[in-house]
């Protein structure tokens, strides 16, 4: 079948609404799942654990941001903050002998709390402003981070975190941290595909695009910004946790600095605002390209018998990062969930598309 | 705490805040014409250092050459960087803004410090380091060379911005649909306050490299820059001289008190702070204009 929309009718308000409204999209999705379930037994585990696994955990995270960015458009730059919250709390909870399952829940909460601060912040300016103030709260909590010791152990200690376990079984396994890390990822990305179709989801839409007028429609803005940035900040402390539980083992201030605050703003963006298979697009795109290129410009330097400085090998995964941005922004502002989009939506009607002119 | 010690901490202090001020003079220049916080500003201040370096070193010539060449570099790289990035974005929502500002700033410190290396160099101007006695008060003489700096810089934008092409600049930052409809390049002038963000960029580069040495660090005064031009009042030059002031003098004053109860490093915090504060209680700064969105 070439023709994707066709015999998709949608006769009721009921099948208007689902997730996936072409078959197509439905099937993809079933397709990557299968994928993403058999990953451990198809992908060596190098890869899996050094590459894939990070990406899910910082999609799950940046999924989170752009709950509170590019559905309620506020800009926060101090999400690496959110994370370091949650990641301390679990740990502290878990070397405690709280239950990972719990102490989990207990990071995420306690971010929600420091991260209903920010949302103080966002109560009374927007914009560059909100930015600016996000950006002075990361700095703040760098600052108590690196010098409480009775959190991290101090600017320059680290905390080992316990061996993961959850309902009963330690995991230890390449596949186990994989599991785990894809799970949550599963979880987030459901509990946002279910949100751009539920009152909640709308209304911080509202919010975004003009708050007077929300309020006019009886949206109390208030207290859906607040709700916004404490469930993204939810999704950051369990996200936070578990990238130190299951992929650094350690957790450092350094971790969370606020060049991490950066770096997840610029996977949201560069993903896509509000687009949440751009988001996955976004992560992989940061995190990954960057030691890519990398790599393949030390092994063709290396071929063409060219001697390259150290340095420059050092800082060069930074220079493409910076450039990745600034390449996609003008690309496409909208990121690359719409380039994906775009394409899509080419090959949803693809051999009848000159029908349509 | 006698107050011999107290205003020694305040008259450098002071300094100190003109030396941020000189950095953030950069960001209001951006923001006053075109309405585009410059967070980019940290990476040309360090790009800026390491040209001067190249050219001195490198090339091996005299400062007073190596300085103004510079100078006549960034003044192209900023016409460059406006045409290239930030057009494209012109009437898009903040945020694209900030991360277009955001990636340049990353991309020319990775790219500055992929060719140059990272290991800090001094760009050895010629001042002493033996400190000025005024009385019983030490005064640090770079400091005192890079406030007389920020002094001047601002004494030159108030003339310049008193000639035909000033005038036209404090119009577009006015009103740019105006200017439009008057015949004024908008973008002509928005791309002339990006070049002239550069060239202060050469000036704050090479004062900040003496003192602390031309390394990365120098992209890490952007948090003081910033609050500077907010608490300044984001497009007023003469706010960010005084915010400048203020903040060296709260700053420096501050750390000694509270160093020794929090442990150290309580700059930052203050910083920070202060920063929180004003966009709390005054976000247009001292001597903004008061038209800035609130909730």
């Amino acid at each position: 079948m070439f023709y994707r929309l066709s015999g998709v009718h949608h006769a009721d308000y009921v099948s208007d609404s689902r997730i996936y409204k072409v078959p197509a999209d439905r099937n993809l999705a079933v397709f990557i799942l299968v994928i993403g379930l058999a990953a451990p037994f198809i992908i060596p585990s190098l890869y899996l654990n050094s590459y894939i696994l990070p990406w899910l955990i910082w999609s799950a995270a940046a999924l989170g941001l752009n709950l509170v960015t590019g559905w309620a458009g506020q800009l926060h730059l101090g999400y690496a903050a959110v994370m370091a919250v949650g990641a301390y709390s679990a740990i502290h909870a878990a070397r405690f002998g709280v239950p990972w399952e719990f102490a989990l829940i207990i990071g995420g909460l306690a971010s929600s709390v420091i991260g209903s601060l920010f949302a103080f912040a966002a109560l009374r300016v927007k914009g560059l402003y909100l930015a600016l103030t996000t950006l002075a709260m990361q700095f703040v909590m760098d600052w108590v981070l690196t010098h409480s010791p009775a959190i991290t152990g101090g600017s320059h200690a680290s905390l080992q975190s316990p061996t993961l376990a959850l309902l009963g079984q330690p995991i230890t396994s390449d596949a186990g941290y994989y599991y785990v890390a894809f799970g949550w990822c599963l979880m987030v990305t459901i509990f946002m595909l279910n949100l751009k179709r539920s009152a909640l989801g709308r209304a911080l839409v509202a919010v975004r695009e003009k708050d007077y007028a929300a309020a006019i429609l009886g949206v109390n803005s208030f207290y859906y910004k607040i709700l916004a940035f404490a469930t993204s900040s939810f999704i950051a402390g369990v996200s936070g946790a578990l990238l130190v539980a299951a992929f650094f083992f350690l957790a450092a201030p350094e971790q969370f600095s606020v060049a991490v605050s950066i770096q997840v703003l610029a996977m949201v963006i560069v993903g896509g605002l509000g687009s949440i298979i751009g988001t996955y697009f976004g992560v992989a795109l940061i995190l990954l390209v960057p030691g890519i290129v990398n790599g393949i410009f030390a092994t063709t330097s290396a071929n063409l018998g060219l001697q390259v400085d150290v340095e420059t090998l050092a800082h060069m995964p930074n220079a493409v990062y910076g450039a990745l941005i600034v390449i996609i922004l003008l690309i496409e502002p909208l990121g690359l969930g719409k380039l994906y989009g775009n394409i899509r939506d080419y090959l949803m009607i693809w051999p009848f598309d000159q029908f349509r002119k | 705490m006698d107050l011999i010690f107290l205003t020694e901490l305040a008259i450098n202090g002071a300094l100190t805040g003109l030396l941020y001020s000189l950095f953030a003079i950069g960001l209001v220049l951006i923001y006053k014409a075109s309405s585009v916080p410059n967070l980019a500003q940290g990476g040309l201040t360090m790009l800026a250092a390491y040209v001067v370096l190249a050219l001195a070193r490198d090339v091996g010539m005299p400062l007073w050459v190596a300085i103004p060449l510079a100078a006549l570099l960034m003044f192209g790289l900023g016409f460059g960087i406006e045409r290239v990035a930030l057009r494209r974005l012109a009437g898009r929502p903040v945020i694209m803004i900030l991360m277009m500002t955001l990636g340049l700033d990353i991309f020319l410190r990775g790219a500055t410090l992929a060719i140059w290396g990272g290991t800090s160099r001094s760009v050895e101007l010629g001042v002493g380091y033996d400190p000025l006695l005024l009385g019983d008060i030490f005064i640090s003489r770079i400091h005192l060379v890079g406030a007389a700096v920020a002094i001047a810089l601002f004494g030159a934008f108030l003339v310049f911005f008193r000639s035909r092409t000033g005038i036209k600049l404090r119009a577009i930052a006015d009103d740019y649909m105006a200017s439009w409809s008057v015949g004024i390049s908008v973008e002509r002038g928005v791309g002339l306050s990006w070049a002239l963000a550069s060239v202060v960029a050469v000036a704050a580069g090479v004062i900040w490299g003496e003192i602390q040495g031309v390394d990365q660090a120098l992209s890490l005064l952007l948090l003081k820059g910033l609050t500077v031009a907010v608490l300044g009042g984001l497009d007023s030059i003469l706010g960010a001289i005084i915010a400048g002031i203020i903040l060296g003098i709260v700053e420096n004053v501050g750390a000694e008190f509270l160093d020794p109860l929090v442990g150290g490093g309580s700059r930052e915090l203050i910083v920070a702070a202060v920063l929180i504060l004003t966009v709390m209680i005054r976000p247009h700064g001292l001597f903004g204009r008061h038209d800035i969105e609130r909730v």
